[in-house]
């Protein structure tokens, strides 16, 4: 008997080079075949791994350092990464340390928070890049930098307390973006002007996919710095001023 | 509003309403406890099961658990109430709803006699005292037929959404997709693309891609592009290829006002549809998709469980006599239900509710990455929703979906499904497929020549 072997399948290999979908990847009876099965696997593991990975603090910490900034460590209301999955709410929120550490800040235009979110290497391996490229075009632009800082178990909203703690007028949130089978690295940008506790996300701007086979560090800089410069002169972040970000060319 | 009680070994568990013991008596979830509305321990949650089995069915016809007045669903489900239909089940309770459902004698035509005599917030209530067993036999006895171009939801059949989506809408990508999975025999539900721009443009000529294509091949079939209702009735207006009118739906009014939608809304763009008349057998023109937590995700759910908000979904849903409806059961993430157990559990509930109140039911088997699941969950969960009698699935390449970053079905899981359980597909898609050589007439899948016309499109 004639088994179904995935090479009698090469006539629908022609199509993959029209998508990156797992088109074409043959069978074993009615079952996807033990390769591509493993393919998948691994690809999910990697997005697991993500979830599950760590703020490289003191690393992140040294490296930092070039920047001539303070550094300061902070974390959510979450106690781990079970509770984390399950309390967005918590996530939001800084402890109590956390927020005494942030008093008697002095005024600031911009504040970098670098946050674990969904995935803790995204950011271990990809916001030093892009700040190498971001910084020095904030600082030459005359912005004036708050302290750096790095927090744990954090969601995107936990800006808007340190971003108002600071006394910054604008807080820039990289955060690890929930990974992809495809993508366990991609950081995610959300700038927003006048930073306050109780915020929503249409108050924000977002720059998605920052990483080197994503949004490379150059472009990503490029837009963050672009959306900044405008969110100073319009005094506002959010829904109306996406829309005039549009045009960009990249 | 009724006050309930019950005493547990001196302890006395008070509910102070209906709405705060339908969410105490329900399965632990995440999403309800992000809600604070879960029982606060294992005995609260058995006491809640034992007071809700006590309670009349009567009784959620006059108790709502969101006001009549602050909302169009509720009125539209007290409104539209069978009182014939319910005339059958009227003198029960919810525990005794619950062994009648099981009983010998009440079989499909029985539960097809009584789905407008029934409420969602009875089947959601119903639902909470039933293990997942009793949600599979229950749902396995009721049979929702439905037709546009084909049948689907016959017993012995299950059909599958061929969900070919690409990250930028390429056409040759999607088109890639769409004849590797008919070459797998996916396709019967619906080819359906979730776009990944709501553009009128851009959805259109998605739409004339699949309606060239299966006029080209004769696929007896209808096709989809899930946008925005009203990117939809814009685009019949304008003379588009609309087969079904799709649109995601939530159980509160306030949550369809956050998605843009109203009653009145769905009514004019179900009409605009039904007026098309592209149907060949039947005239089922609406695909709605809902999902548990959606309420809450929209602050929207006025402290009622995330299980009991979904079902008023089904509500909506059925006023509009749907092709399809899909439930999308893991896509939201582990706030709302945590792991592999959660998603089943709430998969089963879906559909056996969505079947009880008269759906074509569908689940989207699913999962994200950061919830605690993987693809021996969505295998457990396929193959019990197959021996459910689920009307469909997804259909995925490789079950990857690389526009909406999730996993779920592949176009192998429902050919493994068809095989273990003996399921065929749609009758007409079935005679189709033995016709362009894919299948023989037992079902076998046959190898793909290069020279099949499928694999010599041009597009």
């Amino acid at each position: 008997m004639k088994r179904n072997i995935p090479e009698e399948l090469e006539p629908l290999k022609a199509l993959q080079e029209f998508t990156p979908a797992r088109i074409a990847i043959g069978r074993v009876g009615t079952s996807i075949p033990l390769k591509q099965s493993l393919e998948f696997k691994l690809a999910h593991a990697h997005a697991r791994d993500a979830v599950y990975s760590e703020l490289d603090i003191n690393g992140l910490s040294d490296t930092l350092k070039q920047f001539q900034l303070p550094v300061l460590q902070l974390h959510s209301k979450v106690a781990d990464r079970r509770q984390y999955l399950q309390r967005p709410d918590l996530g939001r929120k800084l402890n109590d340390a956390s927020i005494n550490s942030l008093h008697n800040s002095a005024a600031a235009d911009v504040a970098i928070i670098i946050v674990d979110g969904l995935s803790a290497t995204a950011v271990n391996e990809n916001t030093i890049g892009l700040l190498q490229v971001l910084i020095p075009q904030l600082q030459a632009a005359n912005f004036k930098l708050a302290p750096i800082t790095l927090v744990e178990q954090g969601r995107v909203a936990i800006g808007d307390d340190i971003g108002s703690g600071l006394n910054a007028k604008l807080s820039l949130v990289l955060i690890g973006e929930r990974p992809g089978l495809s993508s366990a690295d991609s950081v995610g940008a959300y700038l927003t002007y006048n930073p306050k506790p109780g915020l929503t996300d249409e108050s924000r701007n977002c720059i998605s996919n920052i990483r080197p086979k994503g949004l490379s560090y150059k472009k990503a800089a490029k837009k963050i710095f672009y959306l900044i410069s405008e969110a100073f002169a319009r005094k506002l972040s959010g829904v109306d001023l996406k829309d005039n970000a549009g045009s960009l060319d990249f | 509003m009724s006050q309930f009680r019950h005493t547990i070994n001196q302890k006395v568990y008070r509910f102070n309403d209906l709405k705060t013991l339908l969410g105490k008596a329900s399965p632990h979830r995440s999403g309800d406890e992000l809600a604070g509305v879960c029982a606060e321990s294992y005995e609260e949650r058995v006491a809640a099961q034992i007071t809700l089995a006590d309670v009349p069915l009567k009784l959620f016809l006059n108790d709502v658990v969101i006001p009549y007045e602050k909302d169009e669903i509720t009125r539209l489900i007290i409104d539209s109430h069978d009182v014939k239909s319910f005339s059958l089940i009227s003198h029960l309770t919810v525990g005794e709803l619950r062994d009648w459902l099981l009983s010998d004698e009440t079989d499909t035509q029985t539960l097809t006699q009584i789905a407008a005599g029934l409420t969602p917030e009875m089947t959601a209530a119903v639902s909470k005292l039933m293990r997942n067993q009793d949600l599979i036999a229950v749902a396995k006895k009721c049979e929702v037929i439905t037709r546009f171009r084909n049948t689907i939801g016959l017993k012995g059949h299950f059909a599958t959404r061929l969900q070919p989506n690409h990250p930028t809408d390429d056409p040759r990508g999607v088109a890639a997709s769409i004849i590797d999975g008919l070459l797998h025999c996916s396709g019967d539900a619906v080819i359906g693309i979730n776009p990944a721009t709501d553009s009128p443009a851009a959805v259109s000529s998605l739409l004339t891609l699949m309606d060239t294509l299966r006029h080209q091949f004769e696929i007896p079939t209808q096709t989809c592009v899930l946008s925005h209702i009203t990117t939809t009735l814009q685009l019949i207006n304008a003379g588009a290829p609309v087969d079904l009118c799709f649109q995601s739906i939530a159980g509160t009014e306030l949550a369809n006002t956050s998605f843009g939608i109203n009653m009145a809304l769905i009514e004019e763009a179900y009409q605009a549809t039904l007026s098309l008349n592209r149907g060949t057998i039947g005239n089922n023109v609406m695909y709605f998709e809902t999902g548990q937590g959606s309420a809450l995700s929209a602050n929207a759910n006025f402290g009622v469980d995330q299980q009991t908000c979904e079902v008023r979904a089904y509500a909506v849903a059925r006023k509009f006599k749907p092709l399809l409806v899909n439930t999308v059961v893991g896509f939201i993430g582990p706030e709302y239900l945590y792991d592999g157990k959660q998603i089943i559990r709430a998969a089963l509930e879906d559909h056996c509710c969505g079947k009880l109140l008269g759906l074509p039911m569908g689940v989207d088997v699913c999962y994200t990455n950061h919830a605690e699941a993987d693809q021996d969950d969505m295998d457990n969960l396929l193959t019990l929703l197959g021996v459910a009698g689920c009307n469909f699935i997804m259909g995925i390449p490789g079950a990857d979906d690389i526009m909406l970053n999730y996993q779920s079905t592949s176009f192998h899981d429902a050919l493994y499904l068809r095989k273990v359980l003996g399921l065929k597909p749609a009758p007409e898609f079935e005679q189709w497929l033995i016709k362009q050589g894919i299948v023989d007439s037992k079902g076998n899948m046959l190898p793909v020549s290069a020279a099949h016309g499928l694999l010599g499109i041009k597009v």
